[in-house]
């Protein structure tokens, strides 16, 4: 399936932002067993790593709907600076 | 407001440039008040993912020449879909009277149009501009914090969407709680004009709007929609986002099955994926709206989670609260006084319009639904085509005992405390709509 996701994300035109926008607490991932934030984003920007134990943010990806940042309260979630971020043209 | 650079302030300061923003400022600037709209993204209606409806009173209410904008359909015809396994029923419903009630248009090229209008109209727009936060003294709001700079106002209208962050910041409103939020996602697939019009069987530049429920979502409280285009469609769902987390399924995935299921796959076949996106959707209704307004500021449209989600509408109850709040903005100047005390006036225009008194009415429904979702969203539909399975297919055997055997299924596969309960949720919509 991800690749049909990439697929999706590949008919997106993206001003990528210099910094990461999402900034989710390392120490409560570790920890954190749902690992909601792998299911619900529509855009696959965070997977999680079992043998190094790490949360990936492909942040330049992201189509900042927030639904991250309200499943899970552990993201520091910003919007992208101004004018960044993903463009939507016939949506 | 002696130290502030008198050059970096204005009267009015509307954030978000969506139909809530855009309906404000333009209010502002025909009361002949300065006001700039600010907007994050390079252009309006470039972050703005929606299903595909705006309705006509609203368009016509803010903008008299809505009939020049980039409108892709009217919608001609309204479509109800339950979908099984691999069946499915489809009510359709026309009338030649209603058919300017509502249109399909692009976000990106109406939000867009929208701003120009404004824009002609006398409002600054500030496009690049992101609102870091909202400048608070003495408990009031007075201006804005960009990336670069401040800005100061007398009254700043907050038209940022669901997320709303500067709501948050000003204790305005508290995160949604996912229960509250659905989350949308959606692709537009190009089709020729000719296609789509055999396809949904419509002629010329008529539009159809469906709405689905059924089987691909089964277990979640959620639907899907097919909006057409002039020459593509819009296929999206809208789930819960608390039921996502709950049954651990990826919206895109979801997305997918309906798009695999027969009825939607021969309506898309030979289509071109040419965008996905992705938006959430305020679902707490009139029990979830937050306090609408502090000294110096008001919440409009999705922000203050102004949506009517038993009938799709959203655009509208944006564009009408902004002109609320664009109106009590400009009543705020003519008192010079900018303190809840007179901005308490938005809310009761609110109350006294169909926006709070529709969100009213279905305060319950929405509740009530999710609660029943695997009922009313997938066993009454999944059983509806069972129904008509069995009275369209001619294969010789007996048809008593088909519909016996349907009706004794209807009631084993389901309890009858489960019926009851139904029954009484069902009830309780009725009379909770009527009262
Ligand atoms: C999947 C889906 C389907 C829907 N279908 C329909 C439908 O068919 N018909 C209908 O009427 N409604 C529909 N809605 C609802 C409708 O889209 C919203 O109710 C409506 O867009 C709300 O308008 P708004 O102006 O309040 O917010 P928005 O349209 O979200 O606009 C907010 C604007 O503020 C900007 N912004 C945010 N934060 C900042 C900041 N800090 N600084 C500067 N700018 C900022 C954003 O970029 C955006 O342009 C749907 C919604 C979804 C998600
Ligand atoms: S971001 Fe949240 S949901 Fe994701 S791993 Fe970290 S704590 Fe878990
Ligand atoms: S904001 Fe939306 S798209 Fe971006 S990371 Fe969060 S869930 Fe994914």
């Amino acid at each position: 399936m991800d690749k049909k996701i990439e697929d999706k994300l590949f008919t997106l035109k993206y001003k990528t932002d210099s910094k990461c926008h999402l900034h989710p607490d390392e120490a409560k991932c570790l920890q954190c067993l749902e690992k909601t934030c792998t299911i619900v984003c529509p855009a696959n920007v965070y997977s999680y790593n079992e043998t190094d134990k790490k949360l990936t943010v492909s942040y330049e990806k992201c189509l900042e709907c927030g639904a991250c940042r309200i499943a899970c309260k552990y993201i520091n979630w910003e919007y992208p600076q101004s004018g960044k971020g993903v463009i939507f043209k016939k949506s | 407001m002696a130290e502030e650079n008198l050059q970096n302030k204005i009267d009015v300061i509307v954030v978000g440039a969506g139909p809530a923003g855009v309906s404000a400022a333009i209010t502002v600037a025909r009361g002949g008040k300065s006001v700039v709209l600010v907007e994050r993204a390079p252009f309006a209606g470039a972050k703005n993912m929606y299903g595909g409806v705006i309705y006509t009173h609203a368009a016509q209410e803010i903008f008299p020449n809505f009939e020049e904008a980039p409108i892709e359909r009217y919608i001609a015809k309204h479509s109800y879909v339950l979908l099984s396994e691999k069946d499915s029923t489809q009510i359709s419903y026309k009338n030649p009277e209603h058919e300017k009630n509502a249109f399909v248009a692009i976000r990106a090229k109406w939000d867009k149009w929208c701003v120009e209008q404004a824009m002609k109209e006398g409002v600054y727009f500030a496009p690049n501009t992101l609102v870091r936060e909202l400048i608070v003294r003495d408990g009031k709001v007075c201006g804005i914090k960009t990336d670069i700079e401040e800005y100061y106002a007398d009254i700043v209208i907050v038209a940022d969407g669901v997320n709303s962050l500067l709501a948050k910041q000003i204790g305005l409103r508290k995160n949604i709680k996912p229960k509250n939020a659905a989350l949308g996602v959606k692709e537009v697939i190009k089709l020729s004009k000719e296609t789509i019009n055999k396809r949904f069987a419509l002629e010329d530049d008529k539009g159809c709007a469906m709405e689905i429920v059924g089987k691909p979502l089964e277990k979640l409280f959620g639907m899907g929609i097919i909006y057409t285009n002039k020459d593509s469609i819009a296929v999206g769902i809208g789930v819960s986002l608390e039921d996502l987390k709950k049954q651990k399924m990826k919206p895109y995935e979801l997305l997918d099955k309906l798009k695999e299921h027969p009825f939607v796959a021969d309506l898309i076949e030979g289509g071109e994926l040419v965008e996905y996106s992705a938006h959430l959707i305020p679902e707490g209704g009139y029990n979830a709206i937050p306090k609408l307004y502090t000294d110096g500021a008001m919440i409009t449209g999705d922000a203050a989670g102004l949506v009517n989600n038993v009938h799709f509408e959203g655009t509208n109850l944006a564009m009408i609260s902004g002109k609320f709040a664009g109106e009590t903005a400009l009543a705020a100047f003519e008192h010079n006084d900018f303190s809840s005390n007179m901005l308490c006036l938005y809310a009761k225009k609110l109350e006294n319009s169909f926006v709070l008194k529709d969100m009213k009415t279905y305060k319950d429904v929405v509740h009530l639904l999710s609660g029943r979702c695997s009922s009313f969203l997938n066993y009454y539909p999944d059983n509806i085509n069972k129904f008509f399975n069995i009275f369209t297919c001619a294969d010789g055997e007996h048809k008593k005992q088909k519909f016996q055997k349907f009706t004794k299924d209807f009631f084993v596969k389901r309890s009858l405390s489960e019926l009851f309960k139904d029954a009484i949720a069902g009830i309780k919509i009725v009379f909770g709509i009527l009262k």
